[in-house]
């Protein structure tokens, strides 16, 4: 816990820390940009919508340079991050996942979208068992469809599965029910 | 006496059949989010948020009150087990549950922890009970100038003391700012950050930030460490039953863990963290068997953190409804809630909701009772939990991040924003900022804006105010006092140590 053990080498700049840093600033220089395209009324002058806008804006500049002054000091990562290596490979594939949900979520369906990105995660985590995971991710959204979604009200825009579903349960409750 | 009057009408509020189901659904699916990884009780609210159109303001509280006491009591099977914190609260859990769980004794301290954490709940929820009638008297005398002043106060308490870099605790509150200010200014109607967008005149739904950095972010940040290796479940063995050795020495630790835990939770500072580390290092230094502490495990070191932990989530409540202060991000996204039902947590809520706030806290006691029972006799069940493999595990969360998402308004912007936050969300978690200042900056952002204007518009645009009030300058000195406090002191410090070392002769 001492000091002294810290202290090894004198670090070099530490690049993600300094990018985060600018990207930090350059974030602060959107809300700058947009504080001034807020419309101030005469009759709001005293305490008007842009004051908020403002500090929060000279909040970020003041903390971005401080985050940028630690970058050139070596970066705060601890130890054990910087030294884990990145799966690029695996996160690739959940984010492919998710943009895939978002492409295909209007023109397919929650059900159907939901079930490709479960399957495309699931082998982005390492899970072989394509198959198996399909059916898996099938039972999961229409669960979450059925139950999550229509006891809490939610309606999440049906496709063509959940569709052909609807008219299958209403067929069964109009024969028994009726 | 008044409080027991309260609380027994809170009790008949609480036990009518169908609340009792609500507390038992939400003390089950609690301990079940608790018990997984990637889960917690701020990311399961706000994906239920929809419910509040749905039930009576009772029910829905009832059932988020149980999913919160029961992640704590989860979580911590999960800190024993598996040696990976659900919850920055249960870090200190796994320092001396898992070592105990290596070395047999497993049952023993998931007995401990969840008999500690009824013992700390109950005293917790009763001092919200005696206490909150208090905070009320006191808050009523509150103007918009002391309500501003002790947002700000809240805002470095929970972003600069706690954590581990103020810089970074604070970046994330300012991040949040950002976020809850777009969409139409709610004084003047004009539109704030938006970008131009129509989308987002209605602001970013606070599911979306939620679901954003806990379950995007986290899923991303998980993907991306699969070469970190993996933590094994210790498999459960020893009997669930403490013998009388250690009973003896958990129930000291049990009421100290308490004793701590609740007036700092009910502070309008929040957070677990200090609480359980200061008990745990209470314990250490109390403990007769100091030999077992970081060998094979000490109870000590499991009953007291456990016990702060419950208790301080219980005292987190007490600013939450008194003065509507949240400070953790679950207590934010319950404070959305209550805004999602068109009532305005604060002093007038004990009177004008009685039925509401005492049924609550009533549904908390039967909480704490059903979930001693959830987590000793059917511990089993949550064990098989963690057995999900992790590829599916995910790849779930998303579904229902994508469910809780979509449903809002169908619109695939919303999909966009939920991923830019998630992106977000992996770098906060990759780089230590933490994420919770981002949720509370978010909605209490907007409403210490309006207290701000509101003290400015009384005062004639006069700055004053907020140095001239008394209880206001006292509530900014502290927070000044915390934000410049720790650099002072590490300052001096730096200067004592430096001194004897550089002195000619040492080496």
């Amino acid at each position: 816990m001492s000091t002294s053990d810290q202290q090894v080498a004198p670090r070099r700049l530490a690049v993600p820390e300094s990018l985060i840093g600018v990207g930090l600033l350059a974030c602060a220089g959107a809300v700058a940009w947009q504080t001034l395209a807020i419309p101030v009324s005469p009759l709001y002058s005293k305490v008007g919508p842009t004051v908020f806008p403002y500090l929060t804006m000279v909040g970020l500049v003041v903390l971005s340079l401080l985050l940028i002054l630690a970058a050139l000091r070596g970066g705060w990562q601890p130890e054990e991050e910087r030294e884990t290596p990145t799966d690029w490979k695996a996160m690739g594939f959940v984010v492919i996942g998710l943009l895939a949900n978002l492409l295909l979520i209007q023109p397919l369906g929650f059900t159907a979208a939901s079930v490709i990105m479960f399957v495309l995660v699931c082998y982005g985590f390492g899970s072989k068992r394509t198959l198996r995971d399909a059916v898996l991710g099938l039972i999961l959204a229409l669960a979450a469809y059925f139950g999550f979604a229509r006891a809490l009200g939610v309606n999440i825009g049906a496709g063509f599965i959940e569709n052909q579903l609807d008219t299958v349960i209403d067929a069964i409750i109009g024969t028994f029910g009726g | 006496m008044e409080t027991l009057g309260h609380l027994a009408h809170g009790f008949s509020v609480a036990f009518t059949p169908v609340n009792l189901l609500w507390c038992l659904l939400g003390t089950t699916l609690g301990t079940a989010i608790g018990v997984l990884p990637g889960l917690g009780p701020a990311l399961t609210i706000a994906l239920l948020l929809p419910i509040t159109y749905q039930v009576a303001p009772e029910a829905s509280f009832i059932l988020f009150a149980g999913i919160y006491y029961g992640a704590m009591y989860g979580g911590s099977t999960t800190s024993i087990l598996l040696n990976t914190p659900g919850e920055s609260a249960t870090i200190v859990t796994a320092l001396e549950g898992n070592k105990m769980a290596r070395s047999g004794r497993g049952g023993a301290a998931l007995a401990t922890s969840a008999i500690g954490s009824f013992v700390a709940g109950t005293i917790g929820t009763m001092g919200v009970a005696f206490l909150a009638p208090v905070v009320v008297k006191f808050a009523l005398a509150f103007g918009p100038a002391e309500y501003f002043s002790l947002m700000v106060l809240a805002f470095i308490t929970v972003s600069a003391v706690l954590g581990s870099s103020s810089v970074r605790g604070l970046t994330s509150l300012f991040a949040g700012f950002v976020i809850g200010m777009i969409g139409v200014d709610l004084q003047t109607g004009q539109p704030r950050f938006t970008f131009g967008m129509t989308e987002l005149l209605d602001g970013v739904d606070v599911i979306i930030a939620a679901v954003g950095l806990f379950a995007v972010g986290e899923t991303l940040y998980m993907a991306s460490r699969r070469y970190a290796g993996k933590d094994e479940i210790v498999p459960l063995k020893g009997s669930l039953y403490m013998t009388s050795a250690e009973w003896g020495r958990s129930w000291k630790p049990w009421l100290r863990g308490a004793a701590i835990g609740f007036p700092i939770g009910a502070m309008p500072a929040g957070g677990a963290e200090i609480p359980t580390f200061l008990s745990y290092a209470i314990e250490k230094k109390l403990s007769k068997h100091k030999e077992e502490f970081g060998t094979v495990g000490a109870i000590e070191g499991v009953a007291g953190p456990e016990a702060a932990n419950n208790a301080s989530a219980a005292g987190v409540l007490v600013p939450m409804l008194t003065l509507g202060l949240p400070t953790s991000a679950t207590a934010a996204i319950m404070l959305s809630a209550f805004q999602s039902y068109g009532i305005n947590p604060g002093p007038l809520l004990l009177t004008t909701q009685g039925d509401l706030v005492w049924g609550l806290i009533a549904s908390l006691f039967i909480a704490n009772v059903i979930l001693v029972i959830l987590n000793l006799p059917l511990i089993g069940l949550w064990v098989r939990l963690l057995k999900i493999p992790a590829p599916q595990l995910y790849a779930g969360i998303l579904v229902f991040a994508t469910v809780g998402t979509y449903g809002i308004s169908q619109s695939p912007i919303d999909l966009v924003i939920l991923y830019l936050l998630g992106a977000a969300g992996f770098l906060m978690r990759r780089f230590d900022f933490p994420t919770a200042p981002v949720i509370i900056g978010m909605i209490l952002g907007p409403l210490a804006e309006t207290q701000f204007r509101r003290a400015m518009t009384i005062s004639n645009g006069d700055w004053s105010v907020f140095y001239t009030h008394k209880l206001s300058l006292t509530l900014l000195t502290l927070a000044f006092i915390g934000l410049a406090g720790p650099h002072i002191w590490a300052f001096i410090e730096h200067r004592r140590r430096r001194g004897p070392e550089h002195v000619p002769g040492d080496a």
